[in-house]
Protein backbone atom coordinates (compact mmCIF):
# COMPACT_ATOMS: atom_id res chain seq x y z
CA UNK A 1 0.00 0.00 0.00
CA UNK A 2 1.42 3.38 -1.02
CA UNK A 3 1.64 6.02 1.69
CA UNK A 4 -0.91 8.79 1.21
CA UNK A 5 0.07 11.93 -0.70
CA UNK A 6 -1.56 14.12 1.92
CA UNK A 7 -1.75 13.06 5.54
CA UNK A 8 -3.26 15.14 8.33
CA UNK A 9 -3.65 13.95 11.92
CA UNK A 10 -5.49 15.87 14.60
CA UNK A 11 -4.87 19.27 13.01
CA UNK A 12 -5.60 22.29 15.20
CA UNK A 13 -5.49 25.86 13.89
CA UNK A 14 -6.27 28.90 16.01
CA UNK A 15 -6.53 32.61 15.36
CA UNK A 16 -5.78 35.12 18.03
CA UNK A 17 -7.59 38.42 17.80
CA UNK A 18 -8.43 41.15 20.26
CA UNK A 19 -11.63 39.24 21.09
CA UNK A 20 -9.67 36.17 22.15
CA UNK A 21 -8.70 32.90 20.57
CA UNK A 22 -10.84 31.30 17.91
CA UNK A 23 -10.31 27.67 16.99
CA UNK A 24 -10.76 27.45 13.21
CA UNK A 25 -9.76 23.81 12.83
CA UNK A 26 -10.39 21.42 15.67
CA UNK A 27 -8.71 18.03 15.45
CA UNK A 28 -9.15 17.37 11.75
CA UNK A 29 -7.97 14.10 10.19
CA UNK A 30 -7.48 13.73 6.49
CA UNK A 31 -5.79 11.18 4.29
CA UNK A 32 -5.64 11.55 0.54
CA UNK A 33 -4.14 8.86 -1.65
CA UNK A 34 -1.69 9.56 -4.43
CA UNK A 35 -3.64 10.24 -7.60
CA UNK A 36 -6.90 10.94 -5.83
CA UNK A 37 -9.11 14.01 -6.37
CA UNK A 38 -10.55 15.10 -3.03
CA UNK A 39 -13.03 17.93 -2.56
CA UNK A 40 -13.29 19.75 0.75
CA UNK A 41 -16.73 21.28 1.22
CA UNK A 42 -17.93 23.56 3.94
CA UNK A 43 -19.67 26.82 4.53
CA UNK A 44 -17.70 30.05 4.89
CA UNK A 45 -15.82 29.89 8.18
CA UNK A 46 -16.03 26.09 8.39
CA UNK A 47 -12.25 25.86 8.38
CA UNK A 48 -11.55 24.62 4.87
CA UNK A 49 -9.36 27.53 3.78
CA UNK A 50 -7.44 27.41 7.08
CA UNK A 51 -6.83 23.71 6.53
CA UNK A 52 -5.64 24.20 2.96
CA UNK A 53 -3.39 27.09 3.98
CA UNK A 54 -1.68 24.89 6.55
CA UNK A 55 -1.14 22.20 3.92
CA UNK A 56 0.27 24.79 1.51
CA UNK A 57 2.69 26.01 4.18
CA UNK A 58 1.11 29.45 4.31
CA UNK A 59 -0.27 29.20 7.83
CA UNK A 60 1.11 27.83 11.07
CA UNK A 61 -0.74 25.29 13.16
CA UNK A 62 -1.20 24.91 16.88
CA UNK A 63 -1.19 21.13 16.89
CA UNK A 64 -1.28 17.96 14.86
CA UNK A 65 0.85 16.29 12.19
CA UNK A 66 0.80 17.25 8.53
CA UNK A 67 2.71 15.63 5.71
CA UNK A 68 2.60 16.30 1.99
CA UNK A 69 4.50 13.64 0.03
CA UNK A 70 6.18 12.74 3.32
CA UNK A 71 7.37 16.29 4.02
CA UNK A 72 6.04 18.62 6.71
CA UNK A 73 5.00 21.86 4.97
CA UNK A 74 6.78 23.89 7.66
CA UNK A 75 10.11 22.21 6.80
CA UNK A 76 12.93 24.51 5.76
CA UNK A 77 15.93 24.42 3.49
CA UNK A 78 16.26 21.69 0.89
CA UNK A 79 13.18 19.77 2.16
CA UNK A 80 11.15 22.91 1.65
CA UNK A 81 12.45 23.35 -1.87
CA UNK A 82 11.88 19.68 -2.64
CA UNK A 83 8.26 19.96 -1.51
CA UNK A 84 7.60 23.25 -3.34
CA UNK A 85 8.90 21.65 -6.53
CA UNK A 86 6.25 18.93 -6.28
CA UNK A 87 3.18 20.98 -5.38
CA UNK A 88 1.11 23.51 -7.26
CA UNK A 89 -1.22 26.00 -5.63
CA UNK A 90 -4.10 28.05 -6.97
CA UNK A 91 -4.63 30.75 -4.38
CA UNK A 92 -7.81 32.75 -3.98
CA UNK A 93 -5.85 35.90 -4.81
CA UNK A 94 -4.04 35.81 -8.08
CA UNK A 95 -0.58 37.07 -7.11
CA UNK A 96 0.58 38.10 -10.55
CA UNK A 97 1.73 41.61 -11.36
CA UNK A 98 -0.72 43.37 -13.71
CA UNK A 99 2.13 44.91 -15.72
CA UNK A 100 3.39 41.70 -17.34
CA UNK A 101 2.02 39.23 -19.88
CA UNK A 102 1.03 35.58 -19.39
CA UNK A 103 3.94 34.51 -21.61
CA UNK A 104 6.40 36.39 -19.40
CA UNK A 105 4.83 35.09 -16.19
CA UNK A 106 4.80 31.47 -17.29
CA UNK A 107 8.38 31.62 -18.61
CA UNK A 108 9.51 33.16 -15.33
CA UNK A 109 7.72 30.60 -13.15
CA UNK A 110 8.60 27.65 -15.37
CA UNK A 111 12.29 28.44 -14.93
CA UNK A 112 12.32 27.67 -11.20
CA UNK A 113 11.09 24.06 -11.43
CA UNK A 114 13.09 20.96 -12.16
CA UNK A 115 10.74 19.44 -14.69
CA UNK A 116 8.23 22.01 -15.93
CA UNK A 117 5.68 21.64 -18.68
CA UNK A 118 6.45 23.63 -21.79
CA UNK A 119 4.83 27.02 -22.16
CA UNK A 120 2.87 26.00 -25.25
CA UNK A 121 1.59 22.85 -23.55
CA UNK A 122 0.21 24.73 -20.55
CA UNK A 123 -1.17 27.60 -22.60
CA UNK A 124 -3.10 25.18 -24.75
CA UNK A 125 -4.36 23.11 -21.84
CA UNK A 126 -5.82 26.07 -19.94
CA UNK A 127 -7.07 27.84 -23.07
CA UNK A 128 -4.93 30.97 -22.83
CA UNK A 129 -3.73 30.86 -26.42
CA UNK A 130 -5.51 34.06 -27.43
CA UNK A 131 -4.13 36.18 -24.61
CA UNK A 132 -0.51 35.15 -23.98
CA UNK A 133 0.86 38.52 -25.02
CA UNK A 134 -1.74 40.72 -23.39
CA UNK A 135 -0.96 42.52 -20.11
CA UNK A 136 -2.31 40.59 -17.12
CA UNK A 137 -4.04 43.77 -15.93
CA UNK A 138 -6.20 43.80 -19.04
CA UNK A 139 -7.41 40.19 -18.76
CA UNK A 140 -10.97 39.42 -17.71
CA UNK A 141 -11.62 37.74 -14.36
CA UNK A 142 -12.06 34.35 -15.99
CA UNK A 143 -8.92 34.71 -18.10
CA UNK A 144 -6.95 35.63 -14.98
CA UNK A 145 -8.16 32.56 -13.14
CA UNK A 146 -7.06 30.47 -16.09
CA UNK A 147 -3.65 32.08 -15.84
CA UNK A 148 -3.61 31.31 -12.10
CA UNK A 149 -4.29 27.71 -12.96
CA UNK A 150 -1.55 27.73 -15.60
CA UNK A 151 0.98 29.17 -13.11
CA UNK A 152 -0.01 26.54 -10.56
CA UNK A 153 0.53 23.62 -12.92
CA UNK A 154 3.55 24.85 -14.92
CA UNK A 155 5.90 22.99 -12.56
CA UNK A 156 4.23 19.63 -13.30
CA UNK A 157 3.06 19.20 -9.69
CA UNK A 158 2.40 15.81 -8.11
CA UNK A 159 0.01 17.46 -5.66
CA UNK A 160 -2.22 20.34 -6.68
CA UNK A 161 -4.17 22.57 -4.30
CA UNK A 162 -7.15 24.31 -5.85
CA UNK A 163 -8.82 26.84 -3.59
CA UNK A 164 -12.10 27.68 -5.31
CA UNK A 165 -10.52 27.40 -8.74
CA UNK A 166 -13.50 28.30 -10.90
CA UNK A 167 -15.04 31.16 -8.94
CA UNK A 168 -15.91 33.83 -11.50
CA UNK A 169 -15.80 31.49 -14.49
CA UNK A 170 -18.53 31.48 -17.08
CA UNK A 171 -20.02 28.02 -17.74
CA UNK A 172 -17.81 27.23 -20.72
CA UNK A 173 -14.66 28.35 -18.93
CA UNK A 174 -15.71 26.17 -16.00
CA UNK A 175 -16.11 23.19 -18.30
CA UNK A 176 -12.62 23.84 -19.70
CA UNK A 177 -11.15 24.07 -16.21
CA UNK A 178 -12.85 20.81 -15.30
CA UNK A 179 -11.39 19.17 -18.37
CA UNK A 180 -7.96 20.40 -17.32
CA UNK A 181 -8.41 19.00 -13.81
CA UNK A 182 -9.56 15.71 -15.29
CA UNK A 183 -6.56 15.53 -17.60
CA UNK A 184 -4.24 16.24 -14.65
CA UNK A 185 -6.07 13.55 -12.72
CA UNK A 186 -5.54 11.18 -15.63
CA UNK A 187 -1.81 12.00 -15.45
CA UNK A 188 -1.83 10.84 -11.82
CA UNK A 189 -1.85 14.24 -10.10
CA UNK A 190 -3.24 14.27 -6.57
CA UNK A 191 -5.71 17.14 -6.26
CA UNK A 192 -7.21 18.77 -3.19
CA UNK A 193 -10.04 21.05 -4.13
CA UNK A 194 -12.15 23.43 -2.11
CA UNK A 195 -15.25 24.70 -3.74
CA UNK A 196 -18.61 26.32 -3.23
CA UNK A 197 -19.98 24.57 -6.30
CA UNK A 198 -21.36 21.23 -5.27
CA UNK A 199 -21.73 20.10 -8.85
CA UNK A 200 -18.02 20.76 -9.26
CA UNK A 201 -17.23 18.40 -6.41
CA UNK A 202 -19.72 15.88 -7.74
CA UNK A 203 -18.18 16.04 -11.21
CA UNK A 204 -14.50 16.02 -10.29
CA UNK A 205 -13.96 14.38 -6.94
CA UNK A 206 -13.27 10.75 -6.14
CA UNK A 207 -14.01 11.59 -2.53
CA UNK A 208 -15.68 14.46 -0.76
CA UNK A 209 -15.26 15.64 2.82
CA UNK A 210 -17.74 17.98 4.44
CA UNK A 211 -16.31 20.04 7.27
CA UNK A 212 -18.13 22.20 9.73
CA UNK A 213 -16.80 24.18 12.68
CA UNK A 214 -13.33 22.85 12.05
CA UNK A 215 -14.31 19.20 12.21
CA UNK A 216 -14.88 16.55 9.58
CA UNK A 217 -18.59 15.84 9.41
CA UNK A 218 -18.70 13.07 6.82
CA UNK A 219 -16.49 11.94 4.02
CA UNK A 220 -16.75 9.47 1.19
CA UNK A 221 -17.33 9.15 -2.51
CA UNK A 222 -20.03 11.59 -3.67
CA UNK A 223 -22.35 8.73 -4.63
CA UNK A 224 -22.09 7.10 -1.21
CA UNK A 225 -22.73 10.38 0.55
CA UNK A 226 -25.79 10.91 -1.56
CA UNK A 227 -27.07 7.48 -0.71
CA UNK A 228 -26.20 7.58 2.95
CA UNK A 229 -27.25 11.11 3.79
CA UNK A 230 -29.68 12.27 1.20
CA UNK A 231 -33.37 11.83 0.84
CA UNK A 232 -34.62 10.73 -2.53
CA UNK A 233 -37.72 12.16 -4.12
CA UNK A 234 -40.05 9.46 -5.48
CA UNK A 235 -42.98 10.41 -7.61
CA UNK A 236 -45.87 8.43 -9.05
CA UNK A 237 -49.27 8.82 -10.73
CA UNK A 238 -51.99 6.90 -8.90
CA UNK A 239 -55.29 6.12 -10.62
CA UNK A 240 -58.35 4.16 -9.45
CA UNK A 241 -57.99 4.83 -5.71
CA UNK A 242 -60.42 7.68 -5.24
CA UNK A 243 -59.84 11.41 -4.78
CA UNK A 244 -56.44 12.91 -4.17
CA UNK A 245 -57.21 13.43 -0.51
CA UNK A 246 -58.35 9.79 -0.17
CA UNK A 247 -55.12 8.65 -1.83
CA UNK A 248 -53.02 10.86 0.42
CA UNK A 249 -54.74 9.55 3.55
CA UNK A 250 -54.32 5.91 2.47
CA UNK A 251 -50.68 6.34 1.48
CA UNK A 252 -49.92 8.13 4.76
CA UNK A 253 -51.46 5.21 6.64
CA UNK A 254 -49.54 2.66 4.58
CA UNK A 255 -46.26 4.48 5.15
CA UNK A 256 -46.79 4.68 8.88
CA UNK A 257 -43.43 4.18 10.63
CA UNK A 258 -41.33 5.21 7.64
CA UNK A 259 -39.80 8.67 7.74
CA UNK A 260 -41.28 10.43 4.73
CA UNK A 261 -43.13 13.50 3.60
CA UNK A 262 -45.89 13.73 1.01
CA UNK A 263 -46.68 16.49 -1.45
CA UNK A 264 -48.58 16.95 -4.69
CA UNK A 265 -47.28 18.19 -7.98
CA UNK A 266 -50.45 18.38 -10.07
CA UNK A 267 -51.75 14.83 -9.95
CA UNK A 268 -48.35 13.34 -9.14
CA UNK A 269 -47.68 12.31 -5.59
CA UNK A 270 -44.17 13.22 -4.37
CA UNK A 271 -42.73 11.16 -1.53
CA UNK A 272 -39.48 12.39 -0.01
CA UNK A 273 -37.69 9.69 1.96
CA UNK A 274 -34.40 7.97 2.70
CA UNK A 275 -36.03 4.54 2.60
CA UNK A 276 -36.95 4.21 -1.03
CA UNK A 277 -37.10 0.42 -1.08
CA UNK A 278 -39.57 0.14 1.80
CA UNK A 279 -41.72 2.90 0.37
CA UNK A 280 -41.77 1.20 -3.00
CA UNK A 281 -42.68 -2.16 -1.50
CA UNK A 282 -45.51 -0.86 0.74
CA UNK A 283 -47.09 1.34 -1.91
CA UNK A 284 -46.96 -1.42 -4.50
CA UNK A 285 -48.60 -3.87 -2.06
CA UNK A 286 -51.27 -1.29 -1.18
CA UNK A 287 -51.99 -0.55 -4.87
CA UNK A 288 -52.35 -4.26 -5.67
CA UNK A 289 -54.78 -4.78 -2.80
CA UNK A 290 -56.80 -1.72 -3.84
CA UNK A 291 -56.74 -2.53 -7.54
CA UNK A 292 -55.19 0.91 -8.09
CA UNK A 293 -52.99 1.69 -11.06
CA UNK A 294 -49.48 3.09 -10.52
CA UNK A 295 -47.77 4.69 -13.48
CA UNK A 296 -44.72 6.76 -14.33
CA UNK A 297 -42.70 5.97 -11.26
CA UNK A 298 -39.57 8.04 -10.90
CA UNK A 299 -36.93 8.14 -8.21
CA UNK A 300 -34.51 11.00 -8.09
CA UNK A 301 -31.39 10.73 -6.03
CA UNK A 302 -30.57 13.86 -4.07
CA UNK A 303 -27.88 16.14 -5.42
CA UNK A 304 -24.74 16.58 -3.37
CA UNK A 305 -26.00 20.08 -2.77
CA UNK A 306 -29.06 18.77 -0.92
CA UNK A 307 -26.87 16.46 1.15
CA UNK A 308 -24.64 19.36 2.02
CA UNK A 309 -27.48 21.69 2.92
CA UNK A 310 -29.15 19.05 5.09
CA UNK A 311 -25.94 18.20 6.91
CA UNK A 312 -25.31 21.84 7.66
CA UNK A 313 -28.91 22.39 8.70
CA UNK A 314 -28.54 19.49 11.15
CA UNK A 315 -25.41 21.03 12.57
CA UNK A 316 -27.11 24.40 12.96
CA UNK A 317 -29.99 22.79 14.83
CA UNK A 318 -27.59 21.00 17.17
CA UNK A 319 -25.75 24.26 17.65
CA UNK A 320 -28.96 26.05 18.60
CA UNK A 321 -29.67 23.43 21.25
CA UNK A 322 -26.62 24.21 23.36
CA UNK B 1 12.57 10.42 -13.02
CA UNK B 2 11.88 13.79 -11.46
CA UNK B 3 14.17 12.94 -8.57
CA UNK B 4 17.13 12.52 -10.89
CA UNK B 5 16.91 16.09 -12.16
CA UNK B 6 18.72 18.91 -10.46
CA UNK B 7 17.31 22.29 -9.63
CA UNK B 8 18.24 25.02 -12.09
CA UNK B 9 21.39 26.90 -11.00
CA UNK B 10 20.84 29.95 -8.82
CA UNK B 11 22.80 32.60 -10.69
CA UNK B 12 20.72 32.51 -13.90
CA UNK B 13 17.59 32.46 -11.71
CA UNK B 14 18.85 35.55 -9.88
CA UNK B 15 19.52 37.35 -13.15
CA UNK B 16 16.10 36.35 -14.47
CA UNK B 17 14.42 37.65 -11.30
CA UNK B 18 16.33 40.93 -11.53
CA UNK B 19 15.42 41.22 -15.21
CA UNK B 20 11.78 40.70 -14.29
CA UNK B 21 11.96 43.47 -11.69
CA UNK B 22 13.63 45.81 -14.20
CA UNK B 23 10.90 45.08 -16.73
CA UNK B 24 8.27 45.86 -14.11
CA UNK B 25 10.06 49.08 -13.20
CA UNK B 26 10.01 50.46 -16.73
CA UNK B 27 6.34 49.48 -17.04
CA UNK B 28 5.28 51.36 -13.91
CA UNK B 29 5.33 54.98 -15.13
CA UNK B 30 4.92 56.42 -11.65
CA UNK B 31 8.08 54.65 -10.44
CA UNK B 32 10.12 55.97 -13.37
CA UNK B 33 8.69 59.43 -12.79
CA UNK B 34 9.51 59.63 -9.09
CA UNK B 35 12.89 57.96 -9.40
CA UNK B 36 14.34 59.82 -12.37
CA UNK B 37 12.06 62.43 -13.93
CA UNK B 38 11.10 64.29 -10.77
CA UNK B 39 14.64 64.62 -9.34
CA UNK B 40 15.78 65.77 -12.80
CA UNK B 41 13.15 68.51 -12.89
CA UNK B 42 13.97 69.51 -9.31
CA UNK B 43 17.63 69.72 -10.27
CA UNK B 44 16.85 71.99 -13.24
CA UNK B 45 14.71 74.27 -11.07
CA UNK B 46 17.15 74.52 -8.17
CA UNK B 47 20.06 75.24 -10.44
CA UNK B 48 18.08 77.78 -12.46
CA UNK B 49 17.42 79.72 -9.27
CA UNK B 50 20.61 79.36 -7.25
CA UNK B 51 22.92 81.72 -9.18
CA UNK B 52 26.70 81.45 -9.21
CA UNK B 53 27.35 80.88 -5.51
CA UNK B 54 30.24 78.79 -4.31
CA UNK B 55 29.79 76.10 -1.67
CA UNK B 56 32.68 75.52 0.74
CA UNK B 57 33.40 72.06 2.03
CA UNK B 58 36.47 70.77 3.86
CA UNK B 59 38.26 70.06 0.57
CA UNK B 60 37.63 73.39 -1.11
CA UNK B 61 34.94 75.20 -3.06
CA UNK B 62 32.25 73.88 -5.41
CA UNK B 63 30.12 75.80 -7.90
CA UNK B 64 26.64 75.42 -6.40
CA UNK B 65 25.11 73.85 -9.52
CA UNK B 66 27.72 71.07 -9.69
CA UNK B 67 27.42 70.48 -5.94
CA UNK B 68 23.63 70.15 -6.10
CA UNK B 69 23.77 67.99 -9.23
CA UNK B 70 26.06 65.42 -7.59
CA UNK B 71 23.99 65.48 -4.40
CA UNK B 72 20.79 64.85 -6.36
CA UNK B 73 22.53 62.05 -8.26
CA UNK B 74 23.11 60.38 -4.87
CA UNK B 75 19.52 61.10 -3.91
CA UNK B 76 18.15 59.36 -7.03
CA UNK B 77 20.17 56.28 -6.09
CA UNK B 78 18.39 56.28 -2.73
CA UNK B 79 15.01 56.72 -4.42
CA UNK B 80 15.77 53.83 -6.75
CA UNK B 81 16.58 51.48 -3.89
CA UNK B 82 15.17 52.51 -0.52
CA UNK B 83 12.05 54.38 -1.66
CA UNK B 84 11.14 52.06 -4.51
CA UNK B 85 11.44 48.87 -2.49
CA UNK B 86 9.65 50.35 0.53
CA UNK B 87 6.83 51.35 -1.84
CA UNK B 88 6.59 48.44 -4.22
CA UNK B 89 7.17 45.41 -1.99
CA UNK B 90 4.07 46.12 0.16
CA UNK B 91 2.04 46.63 -3.04
CA UNK B 92 3.23 43.26 -4.34
CA UNK B 93 2.45 41.74 -0.96
CA UNK B 94 -1.13 42.98 -1.20
CA UNK B 95 -1.40 41.72 -4.77
CA UNK B 96 -0.43 38.29 -3.45
CA UNK B 97 2.75 38.21 -5.52
CA UNK B 98 5.01 37.47 -2.55
CA UNK B 99 2.85 34.59 -1.38
CA UNK B 100 2.69 33.23 -4.92
CA UNK B 101 6.50 33.07 -5.11
CA UNK B 102 6.69 31.62 -1.65
CA UNK B 103 4.72 28.67 -3.01
CA UNK B 104 7.46 27.86 -5.52
CA UNK B 105 10.86 26.20 -5.13
CA UNK B 106 12.62 29.51 -5.84
CA UNK B 107 15.03 30.07 -2.92
CA UNK B 108 14.04 33.06 -0.81
CA UNK B 109 17.45 34.68 -1.20
CA UNK B 110 17.15 34.56 -4.99
CA UNK B 111 13.72 36.19 -4.86
CA UNK B 112 14.84 38.98 -2.52
CA UNK B 113 18.22 39.20 -4.24
CA UNK B 114 16.48 39.79 -7.57
CA UNK B 115 14.69 42.80 -6.09
CA UNK B 116 17.90 44.17 -4.61
CA UNK B 117 19.98 43.58 -7.75
CA UNK B 118 17.38 45.29 -9.96
CA UNK B 119 17.18 48.23 -7.56
CA UNK B 120 20.96 48.61 -7.57
CA UNK B 121 21.01 48.50 -11.37
CA UNK B 122 18.35 51.21 -11.52
CA UNK B 123 20.31 53.23 -8.95
CA UNK B 124 23.51 52.99 -10.97
CA UNK B 125 21.67 53.96 -14.15
CA UNK B 126 20.10 56.96 -12.38
CA UNK B 127 23.47 58.11 -11.08
CA UNK B 128 25.01 57.78 -14.54
CA UNK B 129 22.13 59.78 -16.01
CA UNK B 130 22.38 62.55 -13.42
CA UNK B 131 26.15 62.78 -13.75
CA UNK B 132 25.80 62.93 -17.53
CA UNK B 133 23.44 65.86 -17.04
CA UNK B 134 26.01 67.37 -14.68
CA UNK B 135 28.81 66.99 -17.18
CA UNK B 136 26.68 68.44 -19.97
CA UNK B 137 25.10 71.35 -18.11
CA UNK B 138 26.86 72.10 -14.83
CA UNK B 139 30.56 71.60 -15.39
CA UNK B 140 30.80 68.40 -13.35
CA UNK B 141 33.93 66.46 -14.25
CA UNK B 142 34.31 62.74 -13.66
CA UNK B 143 38.04 61.91 -13.62
CA UNK B 144 38.80 58.36 -14.74
CA UNK B 145 40.84 57.78 -11.57
CA UNK B 146 37.72 58.52 -9.49
CA UNK B 147 35.51 55.97 -11.15
CA UNK B 148 36.53 52.89 -9.11
CA UNK B 149 35.87 54.72 -5.82
CA UNK B 150 32.58 56.00 -7.19
CA UNK B 151 31.44 52.55 -8.31
CA UNK B 152 32.33 50.94 -4.98
CA UNK B 153 30.57 53.72 -3.10
CA UNK B 154 27.38 53.55 -5.16
CA UNK B 155 27.13 49.76 -5.23
CA UNK B 156 27.85 49.23 -1.53
CA UNK B 157 25.66 52.10 -0.36
CA UNK B 158 22.69 51.31 -2.60
CA UNK B 159 22.76 47.68 -1.48
CA UNK B 160 22.56 48.95 2.09
CA UNK B 161 19.72 51.33 1.18
CA UNK B 162 17.92 48.43 -0.49
CA UNK B 163 18.17 46.48 2.78
CA UNK B 164 16.73 49.48 4.65
CA UNK B 165 13.91 49.66 2.09
CA UNK B 166 13.14 45.99 2.71
CA UNK B 167 13.00 46.69 6.45
CA UNK B 168 10.43 49.45 5.93
CA UNK B 169 8.51 47.15 3.55
CA UNK B 170 8.48 44.51 6.28
CA UNK B 171 7.35 46.91 8.99
CA UNK B 172 4.60 48.91 7.28
CA UNK B 173 1.23 47.21 7.61
CA UNK B 174 -0.30 48.20 4.26
CA UNK B 175 0.69 49.36 0.80
CA UNK B 176 -1.19 52.61 1.23
CA UNK B 177 0.85 53.42 4.34
CA UNK B 178 4.13 52.50 2.66
CA UNK B 179 4.53 55.45 0.33
CA UNK B 180 3.82 57.94 3.11
CA UNK B 181 6.24 56.27 5.49
CA UNK B 182 9.03 56.05 2.90
CA UNK B 183 8.69 59.72 1.96
CA UNK B 184 8.40 60.80 5.58
CA UNK B 185 11.78 59.18 6.16
CA UNK B 186 13.57 60.27 3.00
CA UNK B 187 12.46 63.86 2.47
CA UNK B 188 13.33 65.34 5.90
CA UNK B 189 16.59 63.41 5.79
CA UNK B 190 17.33 64.92 2.36
CA UNK B 191 16.76 68.42 3.74
CA UNK B 192 19.52 68.01 6.33
CA UNK B 193 21.84 66.07 4.01
CA UNK B 194 22.90 68.75 1.50
CA UNK B 195 20.65 67.29 -1.18
CA UNK B 196 18.38 70.15 -2.21
CA UNK B 197 19.77 72.89 -0.01
CA UNK B 198 23.48 72.92 0.82
CA UNK B 199 23.76 73.49 4.59
CA UNK B 200 26.48 76.06 5.15
CA UNK B 201 26.30 76.70 8.87
CA UNK B 202 23.90 74.19 10.42
CA UNK B 203 23.26 73.95 14.19
CA UNK B 204 25.73 71.44 15.66
CA UNK B 205 23.00 69.01 16.76
CA UNK B 206 21.51 68.89 13.30
CA UNK B 207 24.94 68.41 11.79
CA UNK B 208 25.67 65.48 14.10
CA UNK B 209 22.28 63.93 13.43
CA UNK B 210 22.76 64.26 9.67
CA UNK B 211 26.14 62.53 9.89
CA UNK B 212 24.73 59.64 11.91
CA UNK B 213 21.87 59.06 9.46
CA UNK B 214 22.81 57.26 6.25
CA UNK B 215 21.96 59.83 3.57
CA UNK B 216 24.46 62.61 4.38
CA UNK B 217 27.43 60.20 4.53
CA UNK B 218 26.30 58.83 1.15
CA UNK B 219 26.10 62.30 -0.41
CA UNK B 220 29.55 63.10 1.02
CA UNK B 221 30.96 59.81 -0.27
CA UNK B 222 29.62 60.43 -3.79
CA UNK B 223 30.82 64.02 -3.80
CA UNK B 224 34.36 63.26 -2.64
CA UNK B 225 35.57 61.49 -5.81
CA UNK B 226 33.91 64.20 -7.93
CA UNK B 227 35.27 67.18 -6.04
CA UNK B 228 36.25 69.92 -8.49
CA UNK B 229 39.38 70.89 -6.55
CA UNK B 230 40.67 67.71 -4.95
CA UNK B 231 38.88 64.53 -6.13
CA UNK B 232 39.67 61.45 -4.03
CA UNK B 233 40.52 58.13 -5.63
CA UNK B 234 39.66 55.90 -2.69
CA UNK B 235 36.16 55.44 -1.23
CA UNK B 236 35.26 57.33 1.94
CA UNK B 237 35.45 54.30 4.19
CA UNK B 238 34.21 56.09 7.30
CA UNK B 239 31.07 57.33 5.55
CA UNK B 240 30.52 53.96 3.91
CA UNK B 241 30.90 52.33 7.33
CA UNK B 242 27.98 54.38 8.70
CA UNK B 243 25.83 53.40 5.70
CA UNK B 244 26.76 49.73 5.96
CA UNK B 245 25.84 49.70 9.65
CA UNK B 246 22.40 51.04 8.73
CA UNK B 247 22.21 48.44 5.98
CA UNK B 248 23.04 45.61 8.35
CA UNK B 249 20.43 46.88 10.82
CA UNK B 250 17.91 47.04 7.97
CA UNK B 251 18.78 43.54 6.84
CA UNK B 252 18.41 42.12 10.35
CA UNK B 253 15.11 43.89 10.79
CA UNK B 254 13.82 42.67 7.40
CA UNK B 255 14.80 39.06 8.12
CA UNK B 256 13.08 39.14 11.51
CA UNK B 257 9.85 40.83 10.54
CA UNK B 258 9.30 40.15 6.84
CA UNK B 259 5.75 39.10 5.99
CA UNK B 260 4.82 37.25 2.82
CA UNK B 261 1.07 37.58 2.93
CA UNK B 262 -1.08 40.63 3.43
CA UNK B 263 -2.53 40.61 6.91
CA UNK B 264 -6.26 41.27 6.75
CA UNK B 265 -6.56 44.05 9.30
CA UNK B 266 -2.81 44.32 9.33
CA UNK B 267 -2.19 43.19 12.89
CA UNK B 268 -1.67 39.45 12.63
CA UNK B 269 1.71 38.37 13.86
CA UNK B 270 3.56 36.07 11.54
CA UNK B 271 6.92 35.81 13.20
CA UNK B 272 6.97 32.10 12.73
CA UNK B 273 6.39 32.37 9.01
CA UNK B 274 9.23 34.87 8.80
CA UNK B 275 11.57 32.54 10.65
CA UNK B 276 10.86 29.77 8.22
CA UNK B 277 12.01 31.95 5.38
CA UNK B 278 15.68 31.21 5.92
Amino acid sequence: MMSPAIKVNDLVVEYTSSQGTIRAVNGLDLSIAEGEVYALLGENGAGKTSTVEVLEGHRSRVGGQVEILGIDPTAGGSRRRELRDQIGIVLQTSGIEPEITPREVLTLFGAVYRNPYSLSDVVERVGLAGFVDQRVGSLSGGQRRRLDLAVAVIGRPRVLFLDEPTTGFDPSARRNAWELVRSLHADGTTILLTTHYLEEAEFLADRVGVISRGEMLVEGPPRELQQAHGRSVMSVEIAGAGSLSDVEASVAAVLDGISSTLAWQGTRLLITTEETTKVLERITRWALSMGADLSEWSIERPSLEQVFLELNADIDREGDDD
Amino acid sequence: MTEARRFPPSLPLLIRQAGHQLRLFVRVPVAVFFTIALPFVVLLIINATSGDRLIRDPNGEWPVDAFVCVAIAAFTAVSATFTNLANMVPIRREEGVLQRWRSTPLPVWVFVGGHVLAAVVIAVASVVFMLAVGVALYGVSVPLSSIPALVVTVVVATTAFAAMGMAVAALVPTASAASGVANAIVLPMALISNVFIPMESPPTALDIAANLLPLRPFVDAVQAPLHPVDPTTVPQWGALGVIVLWGVAGFACAVRTFRWNAAPGGSTRRRRAAHQSG
